[in-house]
């Protein structure tokens, strides 16, 4: 425990709800951020290949409205649509500021959330003490006291977890468990005759009503912290001597039942945070890459709980005035066959996009992007995802 | 592995961590820890009194009795969340909230610590009439029930100043210490051990030529024989430690007593049957703690699973830090989790000590606290612990299939570690 608060002490996280954004700094101008999406986003819910024959008959219920149409998807140009409650995401798109990036996964094929955010965090095939984040800024000169980020936050995620230092500090009672958690803690008290009473009329109390636990209305004040984080990190990112790197992030992602409501939910509260980052920023935003990853995608079939199970190919973004955007990259490989018969195939590694930032924006030494994902030779960087 | 190795740990213990696994012979270690307890350093009766009688000075921001109970508590903590005989601490804690003092009474609080290490730790594995005796000789209960300025009004500072009786201390010995509330007592015999008692006093130190602890005042004490529960003690000192001694012995204590140790240790309402033994245990062995305590270990209801009982804030937290692996570091956050989870240490409302049920302890609001307290050490601890091993290790056998299955498919690890330290099956011991 001695060697974790030593590490705390010289790190920094920002905590508000269930997010929570980590600092670091790094010489120059270019800004670098990381959203961690945990609990495994829907890509194929967050941008719908509309276009495709089996999509509609594979998706059922999921499947959204066509672009157009009132409540519709919202056109990425006539292949995909995006998820209708992300329409800043969708105006920074048509703006050139955003790429997607389709039926990405990482170099991992577990379906296990520890597992695979494990991998996602540290960019290894196993667990690590250090984050991919770290090691890549671990091999930057050392900026002197300067390079320390700003401390707020209850933890720092894997992601920026190593050798280099930033600053840390726990806003202190101001961290909320996630809504499924709760309805999960609700359903395990149910059968106790004396904590099961308590514990569900604690929640009322606190204002998560039956709807609210089914992600069908949302919570009693703790889904902004994502959105006010997001804030308060572009801002602090933007500073001349603020910190150059940080790294978000936002669950509510694991959508097995219900997965309409819940699903909308946080992809709206998402879209808000990331334009709070984008405002945050201000003219920063023109030297920022922002790439927004979850551990692996979904189910393409529909569950018995309309929701979907843990699959693997998903969607990730990219986003920034430093992005060359208003496109979907990547190679679509359809929904004729699937990844063991139930996931969408994955076609590009998350580390090449990775590799494009820190290389190619952060500019990196070869030797740092190696060190941040060890054993991955074979992966290059991603091409054409920076502006020139 | 057994249950019982996990039942030995939670149950009679403060939990279990991947550092501290649970036992290979859950009896032996358990009547292993029936010893007694290692000395627990700190200030001596002497310092701490001398502190409580020293005048503050109103323009100075020192605090020494403050002082005093800030480092008796971190000392306190320190030793709970390292101890490896879980049981003899929990055992401390059961006698010293049976012999409740509390700095709900401001005037006492330099002597909360002296009187744990000195009045309950060195007597707990002894007999109870000498507990009893300790506790009712011990400056901190004279001064938090009142004792120490109790005057029989027939003695001569009595006679002198018309001042008399207080049977604070009397009335609690009878109700909550010894014979119990239906122990057969009446308010002649609260009266009666109150005259008794009088006379058991304070002293001021070598500055005033008495002695720095428990002192005997002639002046104040009642003179004459008094009768108690039909039975007559001596004038003097002596008279009351009769007393104590008879009451110790009492079937009626051996009843109390036995009710206490059953619902602690077995079930918010055990068994009658678990009760008589527990009492002719305490009957058999002259009150010896120690050895009903290896009764109850034997009995198989004190095995018996699901847990039923619900640990009590304190516990609560000693198990989740515990479980965490935080070691002394922990320290500022046991006392602080324990007072937001509304059981602050040696700070009980009355001196009937803090409820041992369930239905006491499992409102609403505490649910919604360790659920919050929970999230924040989850955020914490998800670095350095996994909730599927931490849930193997801690709850092992007793752990449910359907939190193990929420466990594993939480979707982030802190939201796996909230689902184990937050479960119904954690709060239960």
């Amino acid at each position: 425990m001695i060697a974790r608060r030593s590490l705390l002490l010289g790190l920094s996280a920002l905590s508000m709800g269930g997010a929570r954004v980590a600092f670091a700094q790094a010489p120059g101008e270019a800004r670098l951020v990381v959203v961690l999406l945990r609990g495994a986003l829907d890509g194929l819910a967050a941008v719908q290949p509309y276009a495709d024959p089996a999509f509609a008959g594979l998706r059922g219920l999921l499947a959204g409205g066509a672009p157009g149409t009132e409540g519709g998807l919202l056109d990425l140009g006539g292949r995909f649509g995006l998820h209708p409650a992300m329409p800043k995401l969708h105006a920074m798109y048509r703006g050139g500021d955003a790429l997607i990036v389709h039926a990405v996964a990482g170099h991992w094929r577990s379906r296990s959330h520890f597992d695979a955010q494990d991998f996602l965090e540290s960019g290894a095939g196993q667990r690590l003490n250090s984050g991919w984040l770290n090691r890549a800024l671990s091999a930057m000169p050392d900026a002197g006291p300067a390079r320390r980020g700003l401390a707020v936050g209850v933890d720092v995620p894997l992601l920026l977890r190593g050798p280099v230092r930033v600053g840390s500090y726990a806003p202190p009672g101001n961290s909320s468990v996630e809504t499924d958690t709760m309805s999960q803690l609700l359903a395990l008290h149910r059968a106790d005759p004396a904590l099961g009473p308590a514990f569900a009329e604690g929640l009322r109390a606190r204002g998560f009503s039956a709807a609210v636990l089914a992600g069908q209305a949302p919570g009693p004040g703790n889904r902004n912290g994502f959105v006010a984080l997001s804030g308060a990190a572009g801002r602090l990112l933007a500073a001349a001597d603020g910190p150059r790197v940080a790294a978000l992030e936002i669950g509510g992602w694991d959508t097995h039942a219900a997965q309409l409501p819940r699903l909308a939910a946080v992809l709206a509260e998402l879209d808000t945070g990331l334009d709070a980052l984008r405002e945050g920023l201000g003219d920063a935003w023109r030297r920022t890459a922002i790439l927004v990853a979850t551990e692996f995608g979904r189910t393409v079939r529909v569950n018995g709980t309309n929701g979907t199970d843990h699959g693997t190919g998903g969607v990730a973004f990219l986003l920034g005035g430093a992005i060359a955007g208003g496109r979907v990259a990547g190679d679509w490989p359809g929904l004729s066959e699937l990844f063991e018969n139930r996931d969408l195939v994955p076609t590009t590694d998350l580390r090449a996009l990775a590799k494009a930032l820190l290389g190619g924006h952060l500019r990196l030494p070869v030797t740092a992007v190696a060190q941040a994902f060890p054993g991955s030779e074979s992966v290059g960087a991603m091409r054409g995802v920076l502006r020139g | 592995m057994t249950p019982r190795a996990h039942i030995a740990a939670i149950r009679f213990g403060l939990g279990t961590a991947p550092e501290a696994p649970p036992p290979d012979t859950p009896e032996a270690w358990l009547t292993g820890q029936l010893r007694p307890l290692p000395a627990a350093p700190g200030p001596s009766l002497d310092e701490c009194l001398a502190v409580l009688r020293a005048r503050r000075d109103p323009a100075s921001t020192e605090n020494r009795p403050a002082d005093i109970a800030r480092a008796e508590a971190q000392a306190w903590a320190r030793r709970m969340l390292t101890t490896q005989a879980p049981l003899a601490e929990r055992l401390a804690e059961f006698w010293g909230n049976h012999f409740t003092i509390s700095r709900r009474r401001g005037n006492i609080i330099a002597l909360l610590g002296v009187y744990q290490r000195e009045a309950i730790r060195p007597h707990i594995m002894g007999r109870f009439e000498e507990i009893l005796l300790a506790v009712t000789r011990h400056p901190g209960m004279l001064m938090y029930l009142d004792n120490a300025n109790s005057i029989g009004p027939n003695s001569m500072a009595g006679l002198r100043q018309g001042r008399g009786l207080n049977e604070n201390l009397a009335r609690e010995i009878l109700e909550l210490h010894t014979l119990g509330v239906n122990g057969g007592y009446t308010q002649d015999d609260v009266g009666a051990l109150a005259r008794i008692l009088t006379g058991w006093s304070v002293g001021r130190g070598a500055e005033f030529n008495e002695p720095a602890g428990f002192m005997f005042r002639p002046r104040t004490h009642e003179p004459g024989a008094k009768t108690l529960l039909g039975r007559s003690f001596p004038e003097g000192e002596e008279g009351g430690v009769q007393a104590l001694r008879f009451l110790a012995q009492h079937p009626a204590t051996q009843r109390h007593l036995a009710g206490k140790i059953a619902r602690h240790f077995i079930a918010d309402a055990p068994p009658p049957a678990a009760k008589q033994r527990i009492a002719q245990a305490l009957a058999e062995t002259q009150g010896d703690l120690a050895a009903t305590m290896r009764r109850v270990i034997a009995m198989p209801e004190a095995w018996s699973a699901p847990l039923s009982k619900l640990r009590a804030p304190q516990d609560y937290v000693l198990a989740v830090l515990r479980a965490t692996g935080v070691g002394e570091a922990g320290a500022p956050a046991l006392l602080g989790a324990s007072a937001q989870l509304a059981q602050p240490l040696w700070t009980a409302p009355a001196p009937n000590g803090w409820p041992d049920t369930a239905a006491d302890w499992a409102t609403p609001e505490q649910m919604m606290r360790r659920l919050d307290w929970a999230n924040t050490i989850a955020g914490r601890a998800a670095a350095t612990r996994d909730a599927r091993s931490l849930a193997e290790a801690t709850l092992g056998p007793l752990l449910r299939a359907e939190t193990a299955t929420a466990i594993r498919r939480a979707a982030s690890p802190r939201d796996g570690l909230v689902l184990l330290l937050a479960s119904p099956e954690f709060h239960r011991r």
